[in-house]
C-alpha cells in the first residue's frame, strides 16, 4: 500500500459513495456504515440502457471514456442528492475497477479518484465481482459464508464466499458466459435483444426434448462451465431447420434446457467441492446464493430450487435490482473495505481481467493491464 | 483449433494483426484462446465480447485479444487504443469488417468456416509468414 494511503484513518461511522461502470451500466451509491457493522442504502442510481441497445441487436458499448465521464457526473450528483447528504459528509469513494469493459472502467476509476483527491478522502478500488459476491447482504441477512452461482452476460463463476476477501473460484467459464450464450443464440434466431427474456419468451410453446443440443462438461470432475460449443450447436441447429415458430420455440426450450441441465450438473458438483472448501459434513445444510441477470430466467431458477431441496441447500435469490450491475455492491464492498483499512493509492490502475480468487493480486497485478493501456 | 492455434502463434511477433472471420460459433475463440495459451500456459481466456479488449503480457510483447463486434463504427477504434497497438502489440482481432478501414494492408487474414462436422480454415495475406 502506498504511503499517501496511510494519512487517512478509520472512522467508525462512515458514508460510502459507490461507482460502478464496468459494462452497460453506469450507477452511483451512497451507503451509511454504523460502528456495529450494519449498512443501510441511501440511495442506488442506475442509467440502465437497454432500450436504447435493442435497435442494434446487441449491446453497443459506450467507448469514449469521456462520454461515461459526462453520464457518470449527473448519476453521481443524482446518488448523493437522493441519499440527502453533502459530498462533504463523504468517508471514501468506492469504484469498480475492473474487470470489465476498459473504457467505462477507467472513466469510473478516474472521476473517483477526482473525487477523492479534491475531497481528500481515501480510494477504494473493488473488484466488481466482489461486489457480486457481497450482494446478496444487500437483500438481508446472509450470513458467510455461501455459494454463490453468478451468471450474467459477461460472468459465470460459482465461489465459494467465506467471507470479504476470502473467496475460492470453484469453477467459471472456459469461453463464453452464460448470458452470452443466450445473447448470441437469440441473435443467431433473430430474436432480438436482450436475448434472455427473448429466448425465455419464445421457448414457452416449445419442445424441450426436441432438438438435441450438447451439455458441455456434463459429469466432469471439476466445477467449470463451456458455452461456446452449446452455441454453436444452436446456430447449426437453427441452419437445418425450417425456421417456423414452431421450429424457433422448439429450438429456444431445448436450449434452455440444456443451460438448465448444465447448470444443475455443474452446481451439483460445486455444492460437494464448498462443502469441503469449507470442511463441512457430507450433508450439512449450506446456503446457495444465485446472482446475476440470467437468474431471472424462470425455469433456471426453479431447476435450481430442485436442486438446492436435494441437497440440503437452502437457495437465496436476492432482488434482481441487487443481483444484476449495480452500484450499491460496489458500495457494500467498499464499506467493508474502508471498515479493515483498505486503502488504495491514487496510482491504481483499471483492469479488464481481474480474477477473484488471488487476493494478492489485488494490489500487485500479475497479469494486469499494464502501463500501456489506452488512456492510463 | 486448439492446437493449430499453438503452432500459427509461434510464427508471429509484435506489430502483426491477425484479422479472425467466420460465422457466430465457427471457432475464432477458440482459436485465440490455443494460441495465448501456447504462450502463457493454462491462464484464463475470458470472452472479450463484453469487455471489447482483454490484454495479455506475453514473454515479449502485450498481445491484444479483441472483439470489435459491438463497435458502432470504425472510429471507435481510436478510442480503444487499436492504431496504438497495431503497432506495439500482436492484435488478433474478430469480426474485423467492423473496423475495416483502420485493419493495416499487411494483416493475415483467417477465415473458419463450417464443412460437415469439421472447419475450413482460409489464411490470406500477409508477408513473411512461413
Amino acid at each position: 500500500m502506498a504511503l499517501t494511503a496511510l494519512k487517512y484513518t478509520v472512522q467508525e461511522k462512515a458514508l460510502i459513495l459507490g461507482i460502478e461502470s464496468s459494462c452497460d451500466e453506469t450507477a452511483a451509491s451512497v451507503l451509511r456504515r454504523q460502528a456495529d457493522g450494519s449498512f443501510e442504502i441511501l440511495s442506488s442510481i442506475i442509467a440502465s440502457q437497454d432500450e436504447k441497445h435493442a435497435p442494434f441487436g446487441g449491446v453497443v458499448p459506450e467507448i469514449a471514456a469521456r462520454a461515461h465521464m459526462q453520464k457518470l457526473d449527473a448519476i453521481i450528483d443524482r446518488a448523493v442528492t437522493d441519499a440527502a447528504v453533502e459530498y462533504d459528509d463523504l468517508s471514501a469513494i468506492a469504484a469498480t475497477s475492473g474487470p470489465g469493459l476498459i473504457g467505462g472502467v477507467i472513466a469510473g476509476l478516474m472521476g473517483a479518484k477526482g473525487l477523492a483527491m479534491s475531497l481528500d478522502i481515501p480510494l477504494i478500488a473493488v473488484n466488481h465481482l466482489e461486489g457480486h459476491a457481497v450482494s446478496p447482504k444487500l437483500a438481508g441477512e446472509c450470513p458467510f459464508p455461501y455459494l454463490l452461482l453468478l451468471i450474467s452476460g459477461g460472468h459465470t463463476q460459482l465461489l465459494s464466499v467465506k467471507g470479504l476477501g476470502d473467496y475460492t473460484r470453484l469453477g467459471s467459464t472456459v469461453d463464453d458466459a452464460a448470458g452470452e450464450a443466450f445473447d448470441k443464440s437469440a441473435k443467431v434466431m433473430g430474436l432480438g435483444f436482450p436475448g434472455g427474456p427473448r429466448v425465455e419468451k419464445t421457448a414457452a410453446s416449445g419442445d424441450p426434448s426436441a432438438v438435441k443440443l450438447p451439455r458441455p462438461f456434463k459429469g466432469k470432475d471439476h466445477a467449470d462451465f463451456s458455452f461456446a460449443g452449446l452455441k454453436t450447436a444452436v446456430a447449426r441447429a437453427y441452419e437445418a431447420s425450417d425456421k417456423s415458430d414452431q421450429a424457433n420455440a422448439d429450438l429456444c426450450a431445448s436450449f434452455q434446457q440444456a443451460v438448465c441441465d448444465v447448470f444443475d450438473d455443474r452446481t451439483r458438483r460445486a455444492m460437494a467441492l464448498f462443502r469441503k472448501d469449507i470442511s463441512a459434513e457430507i450433508d450439512s445444510p449450506q446456503r446457495f446464493v444465485v446472482a446475476g441477470g440470467v437468474a431471472a430466467n424462470k425455469k433456471i431458477r426453479s431447476s435450481l430450487e430442485a436442486l438446492c431441496n436435494a441437497q440440503n441447500f437452502t437457495l437465496l435469490a436476492p432482488p434482481l435490482k441487487f443481483c444484476t450491475d449495480n452500484a450499491a455492491m460496489i458500495a457494500l464492498a467498499g464499506a467493508e473495505h474502508y471498515a479493515l483499512g483498505n486503502f488504495d493509492a491514487m496510482d491504481v490502475k483499471a483492469r479488464p481481467r481481474w480474477p477473484l480468487d488471488g487476493e494478492s493480486a489485488r494490489h500487485n497485478p500479475a497479469s494486469g493491464f499494464g502501463k500501456k493501456g489506452p488512456k492510463s | 483449433m486448439l492446437r493449430f492455434g499453438a503452432r500459427l502463434i509461434a510464427q508471429l511477433s509484435a506489430g502483426q494483426v491477425v484479422c479472425l472471420t467466420g460465422d457466430l460459433g465457427a471457432g475464432k475463440t477458440t482459436l485465440v484462446r490455443g494460441m495465448i495459451q501456447s504462450l502463457l500456459g493454462p491462464i484464463d481466456v475470458p470472452s472479450p465480447t463484453y469487455t471489447l479488449v482483454q490484454t495479455y503480457e506475453g514473454p515479449e510483447f502485450e498481445l491484444w485479444h479483441c472483439d470489435v463486434y459491438r463497435l458502432e463504427k470504425p472510429e471507435d477504434g481510436y478510442e480503444l487504443g487499436l492504431i496504438e497497438a497495431f503497432e506495439d502489440a500482436l492484435c488478433l482481432i474478430e469480426w474485423p469488417d467492423k473496423i475495416e478501414p483502420l485493419i493495416p494492408e499487411d494483416a493475415l487474414h483467417i477465415n473458419i468456416a463450417f464443412e460437415g462436422e469439421g472447419r475450413k480454415l482460409t489464411m490470406t495475406g500477409f508477408k513473411g509468414i512461413t
